[in-house]
């Protein structure tokens, strides 16, 4: 057995199972999320929920999962086949890939990358051709004005997610998730974290986290109050299922990040209990709980508030915030709190 | 073939076939879709080689940034294609003339070119050696310490060339009503509504 498994075929099929494994926890996170996601607007709206399908409803993603795979697809006579079909593919496999550098413990990381980061921001730069290239194919008119609103939307809000990494990646000096985790193992548990040093970012990157993954206040690109669904009009059945689970493995990527960035990952807040990657599911779970709070609770933005806030708001401040970081961390002040190789995290 | 060799081909195939399309396709918009293909394919291909960062660097900035740009661009375009590809006809021989004329002078200049003294020396020795830093600390150490005023006076040039396209294009039009978002924020209740006590069967 030993033989088989350094054998390049056995290799292959370590990092098949490997995969497998991690496709398979988001891919269930994913049934749950959707569950607790609708439970949360329900109790926040002081209504049930989904109560049937199972024990307190929790089967009720898998029927609703099954129900839209057994439907038809209907693609619109005007459409481009090939492009509406591709872009729900497009969404889906984008939002799965970025998981292949998310590291759920000190070694449990499919690709251990030295640019990690800058993958997960180049494949959530790619996202946005899902949305364009459906609202594109699909030839009426709501898919389109919805696609449009996205580019515009999510461009905006990568510049300033970009900026507001580079103030972690200066206080780190790498760009390595296990690096940057690692740097905020201090003695003084959760206050070691880059959430302290780095505190307004840890809002604006939520922020801009919600407009990045088209959340509710920024949904604009499906906002149903004025283009029906925006960008998914056309879609029904199994291309629908794709667009709605890339998009919640989008959203649980980006807790993702927020634990790894800001909030230490899979280390332990109090420091005498043993880091686990229980942690960073408990953390992860947390943060998409604050995701559907904000749903039930924030009205929709306005277009032009939408830009503003992105482009006169989020960018000069993540960018006046790279300048002070990059300063504190040269001179090394605040006893090295933006400059964790001088304190030896 | 070996794993490295079969990946290899895979990517310069579809970086190629990607190019070819992009050039021959009917519809712009698969035009570019199939340049974004080309810009995937080249990121993989500096994988290969041990370029990582340039890698991300081109997937983010190209694909992330400029392709979208493109397709938003092109997907706006009111096109007739039939007009188009009447256009195309026409231009067909002066493009492949520049083509043809641009193929030779690049086969000119490749052939009298010669790599100066210890070139090979210097490529197998790059700076900062490989076993001390990765190619993104090397890159920034180039950029930031050794060509740190080209770097910046590039930067700066751009940034004045931005500056100078949207001084070119900016005009203030007096006749739209614009959000005064200042004014937005700064009401309260109080100013924004008024109470009224209605007594039964009087009205306002």
């Amino acid at each position: 057995m030993d033989g088989f498994f350094s054998t390049t075929l056995g290799l292959m099929t370590i990092m098949a199972a490997q995969s497998l494994l991690v496709i398979g926890f988001v891919m269930v996170s994913l049934l749950f999320l959707v569950y607790g996601d609708r439970k949360i607007w329900a109790a926040v709206m002081m209504r049930r929920g989904p109560n049937v399908v199972g024990i307190f409803g929790l089967l009720q993603t898998v029927a609703d999962a099954l129900k839209y795979v057994v439907k038809e697809v209907v693609i619109p006579a005007g459409a481009d086949r090939p492009v509406f079909l591709l872009a729900p593919m497009t969404s889906f496999v984008l939002a799965i890939i970025a998981w292949a550098v998310i590291p759920f413990n000190e070694t449990w990381v499919l690709a251990d990358i030295n640019v990690a980061i800058l993958y997960v921001f180049a494949m959530s730069s790619l996202e946005v051709y899902g949305v364009i290239m459906g609202g594109w194919a699909s030839n009426s008119k709501y898919p389109f004005l919805g696609s449009l609103r996205s580019a515009a939307q999510m461009i905006s809000y990568e510049v300033s997610i970009g900026l507001i990494i580079i103030g972690v990646i200066i206080s780190t000096g790498s760009l390595n998730f296990g690096d940057i985790v690692n740097a905020q193992d201090t003695a003084w548990g959760l206050f070691g974290w880059y959430w302290l040093p780095h505190l307004p970012m840890v809002f604006l990157f939520f922020i801009s986290a919600l407009a990045e993954t088209n959340r509710p206040p920024f949904d604009l690109p499906e906002a149903e109050s004025e283009l029906v669904a925006g960008y998914q009009v056309e879609y029904s059945s199994t291309p629908f299922l794709l667009f709605m689970a890339g998009e919640y493995i989008a959203i649980f990527l980006m807790c993702a990040l927020m634990t790894l960035l800001f909030f230490g990952g899979w280390l332990s807040p109090i420091p005498f209990i043993p880091d686990s990657p229980l942690w960073m599911v408990a953390k992860m779970a947390f943060f998409f709980f604050l995701f559907a709070m904000v749903k039930a609770i924030v009205p929709r933005y306005r277009y032009d508030q939408l830009m503003r806030l992105g482009w006169k708001v989020f960018l000069p401040f993540s960018l006046g915030w790279v300048v002070l970081v990059a300063f504190a961390a040269k001179f090394e002040l605040f006893g090295g709190a933006y400059a964790r190789w001088a304190i030896g995290g | 073939m070996s794993m490295g060799v079969f990946t290899f081909y895979l990517f310069a195939v579809s970086v190629v076939t990607g190019g070819l399309l992009t050039v021959t396709a009917k519809n712009p918009v698969h035009s570019v879709l199939w340049l974004i293909l080309a810009f995937l394919s080249a990121a993989g291909l500096f994988v290969l080689v041990g370029a990582e960062f340039v890698a991300m660097l081109l997937i983010i900035v190209y694909v992330g940034a400029v392709a979208v740009l493109f397709l938003f661009v092109v997907m706006m375009l009111d096109i007739d294609f039939a007009a188009l590809k009447a256009e195309m006809a026409r231009y067909m021989p002066l493009a492949g003339l520049i083509g043809v004329v641009l193929l030779m002078q690049l086969v000119l200049a490749f052939g009298p070119w010669t790599f100066s003294e210890g070139v090979d020396a210097r490529l197998g020795n790059p700076i900062p050696p490989l076993a001390e830093a990765h190619n993104t600390q090397a890159l920034g150490m180039i950029l930031y310490d050794r060509y740190l005023l080209l770097f910046q006076l590039s930067g700066l040039i751009l940034l004045v060339a931005m500056i100078g396209a949207i001084v070119l294009t900016l005009r203030h039009r007096a006749d739209i009503k614009r959000q005064d978002i200042i004014a937005q924020m700064m009401r309260d209740p109080k100013t924004a509504m008024e109470l009224k006590d209605v007594k039964p069967g009087q009205g306002l």
